[in-house]
């Protein structure tokens, strides 16, 4: 899944310090699952902007809905009525969300209450990981099922480099995913394949290469 | 800090109208090439580019190349892109040239890697030419290096350059671009290539109106197309550039040509001398630098100026 | 200031706190007024947005009450509630109503004078803070409407 945060809720209210009346829109995907923009997030978020507008003298109103995922037109539809009735719209999406939402809407400012940061998932309740580099062209069937390209510092596709020690990299409080890597290949028996120089990548099927696309004609509706 | 100044800068600051070209490096790790267009431009042109990496295809570092065109006895301007340097990098070479005697600089986001010979290749970016140019500014200005961290000795003091695209879209943007650039720090500019004159009227009456022009040093780029084959080729493969049917026309007419294509370069540049805030002409005549001094010489600017306490150099 | 009587809501769970509150009830133990009991199945029931509400809706001060660790009658309830009270603070303190007004607090069944004194600390400590910044801007007079539950 997308893995977001909330960002800093003082960078939230100083966006929306012009608007009186906000739509905050909760999304039921990803960001549900990571607890940060689902039906309770927007809950508190609506809370807390009314708690603390209600101190000054601009109170504001808030509109809360949440849809089951705003990365799809015919959901973002569902709220025409709502969003003509006001001065912007919150997004607890992620930035796919975000930018659904400011394309379905053009008239309208739309501000992002979230920082989206990864495609991982969940190791335990209330810690999230990131596991796809989403680098356009997936190598795991060469390094055990664990991708260096997400979870090495330095991305490297022929690990470790010399900062490991003890099954820490060199950087902060991050496993040596190399290190992880070698010991699984060894257990699988498959050490011979990691002796094989892993060559330079193709990075233009990753971002590098420009903003990616996929279409599927089999899919497409007309004629 | 008058020492310190470029040969490019007292130019300007003198008020001449300055010439400058420009040398692709080698596909390959000798200088020998380098020097001895520098020679040749010697004497026509003020000061000379030496492209970073240009179009995304591996070449002689343009720092190194700098330092050929120094040993050559010339001035260079070294493009810096963002493409494949980090702020670390870029800092570390911003040193480094400054430190081998380049003054001039000529900060670019650079092509994209897929135009290039490597397209499989990671992209950097991590910072956008405004933000270079501010970076090699405050590196000057406020000695503090992007981190904010102190440069205790001896910063370096580049002439920062920067580059306009008036035939890239939208439009309007093209101006506001550039006064973001100025406002960052750039010195002077270098456009892209001007074939549709209408529309560098157009840009530079818009520049005018937010007094760009008297803020930085707007050169007017130009070039000699060859043949009507290379410029239908540029118009249809080089992104960015506004290529008119009529002028390739003119050359298909054309007996010789090469003369044509040299006549039509030499009466842009008259026309773009012409035009109120342009400082100056830059020749991209890469692939073809010897023709530089025959269009600098039919244009009428020669002799190239003399700059006090600095010995005559090459382009 | 000094008729200020604030209003503080208790989440109290059923199987500790709330029996506690009898519990001193039965002792004649004396607690101030100003605490609004409300009886949860168990502190772990909190969530944020309640505490979030209970301040919007008036409340000057707020506190759960759970039963000792390790005693949740739902094995783990408590801990979550003590994670969530301390999420509720970072969010009272960004908003601007100041996390020191609410609290968590364990006790059990048993604790009938520990509730007493849990309700006089809350009291006296919202007390020394003062109003709730929304209710400053209101008539003393107003009252708490509706309750939270």
């Amino acid at each position: 899944m997308i893995v977001a945060e909330q960002k800093p809720f003082e960078e939230i209210a100083k966006m929306v310090e012009i608007f009186d009346k906000v739509l905050i829109l909760g999304c039921n995907e990803c960001v549900t699952v990571c607890l940060s923009g689902g039906e309770k997030e927007v809950g508190v978020l609506a809370t807390s902007l009314r708690l603390y507008r209600k101190q000054g003298d601009r109170p504001i109103t808030t509109v809360e809905e949440t849809l089951v995922r705003q990365c799809e037109w015919e959901y973002l539809d569902e709220i025409e009525k709502l969003v003509e009735d006001v001065d912007c719209i919150i997004s607890m999406a992620c930035g796919v969300g975000v930018q659904f939402v400011a394309e379905r809407f053009p008239d309208k400012w739309v501000i992002p209450a979230l920082d989206t940061k990864c495609a991982g998932g969940a190791v335990e309740h209330g810690l999230w990981e990131e596991r796809c580099g989403m680098c356009g062209e997936c190598i795991l069937h060469k390094t055990g099922g664990v991708c260096p390209v997400a979870r090495c510092s330095k991305r490297i596709l022929n690990g470790p480099c010399g900062g490991s020690q003890n099954g820490k990299c060199e950087v902060k409080d991050v496993d040596c995913i190399w290190d992880q890597i070698y010991k699984r290949m060894m257990a699988l028996g498959r050490m011979d394949q990691l002796m094989e120089i892993e060559l330079e990548k193709d990075w233009s099927k990753a971002r590098d290469g420009g903003p990616r696309k996929m279409s599927r004609e089999e899919v497409m509706i007309g004629e | 800090m008058s020492e310190n100044k470029s040969r490019l800068q007292t130019l300007f600051e003198q008020g001449e109208f300055v010439v400058t070209g420009e040398i692709g490096p080698p596909k390959s790790a000798s200088g020998a090439g380098i020097r001895e267009h520098a020679k040749h431009l010697s004497g026509y042109c003020d000061a000379t580019n030496l492209t970073d990496n240009q179009t995304a295809i591996v070449r002689l570092s343009s720092i190194a190349s700098g330092v050929h065109v120094l040993q050559a006895g010339g001035e260079p301007i070294v493009q810096m892109t963002c493409r494949d340097r980090n702020r670390i990098a870029i800092q570390s070479d911003l040193l480094g040239a400054y430190s081998l005697g380049i003054k001039n600089l000529l900060c670019l986001s650079g092509d994209h890697q897929s135009f290039g010979n490597h397209p499989t290749s990671a992209n950097v970016f991590d910072v956008d030419s405004l933000q270079l140019i501010r970076m090699v500014k405050r590196m000057r200005d406020e000695k503090v290096f992007a981190c904010g961290e102190e440069i205790k000795k001896d910063e370096p003091r580049f002439f920062i350059g920067a580059v306009a695209n008036p035939f890239a879209d939208p439009f309007e943007v093209r101006v506001y671009r550039m006064e973001k650039k100025i406002n960052a720090g750039a010195q002077f500019f270098q456009t892209q290539i001007i074939f549709d004159l209408e529309r560098f009227d157009r840009f530079m009456e818009l520049a005018r109106e937010r007094g760009l022009h008297e803020r930085s040093y707007i050169m007017a780029g130009v070039m000699p197309v060859k043949s009507a084959k290379v410029a239908g080729y540029m118009k249809k493969f080089v992104s960015g550039m506004a290529v008119p049917d009529d002028m390739i026309e003119r050359l298909k007419k054309a007996e010789d040509q090469q003369a044509e294509a040299v006549e039509i370069c030499v009466e842009q540049i008259k026309y773009l001398k012409n035009v109120k805030g342009v400082k100056g002409v830059h020749i991209m005549a890469v692939g073809w630098e010897e023709i530089v001094p025959t269009i600098v010489e039919k244009a009428g600017l020669l002799p190239r100026p003399q700059v006090p306490g600095l010995a005559q150099v090459a382009g | 200031m000094s008729e200020f009587q604030p209003k503080i809501v208790a989440f109290c769970c059923y199987y500790c706190a709330y029996s506690a509150a009898d519990l001193a009830g039965s002792m004649r133990l004396q607690y101030p007024p100003t605490i609004r009991m409300i009886e949860q199945p168990c502190s772990g029931r909190i969530d944020i947005q309640l505490i979030l509400q209970a301040f919007e809706d008036g409340a000057d001060g707020v506190y759960v009450a759970g039963c000792l660790e390790g005693d949740c009658h739902f094995l783990k309830g408590n801990y979550r509630a003590k994670r969530r009270v301390a999420e509720a603070k970072k969010i009272l303190d960004d908003v601007g109503i100041g996390g020191e007004r609410v609290e968590m607090y364990n006790l059990s069944g048993s604790m009938g004078p520990r509730f007493a004194e849990v309700a006089h600390e809350m009291h006296d400590r919202i007390k020394g803070l003062g109003p709730s910044p929304l209710n400053k801007r209101a008539t003393k007079k107003e009252v708490m409407t509706g309750d939270c539950s």
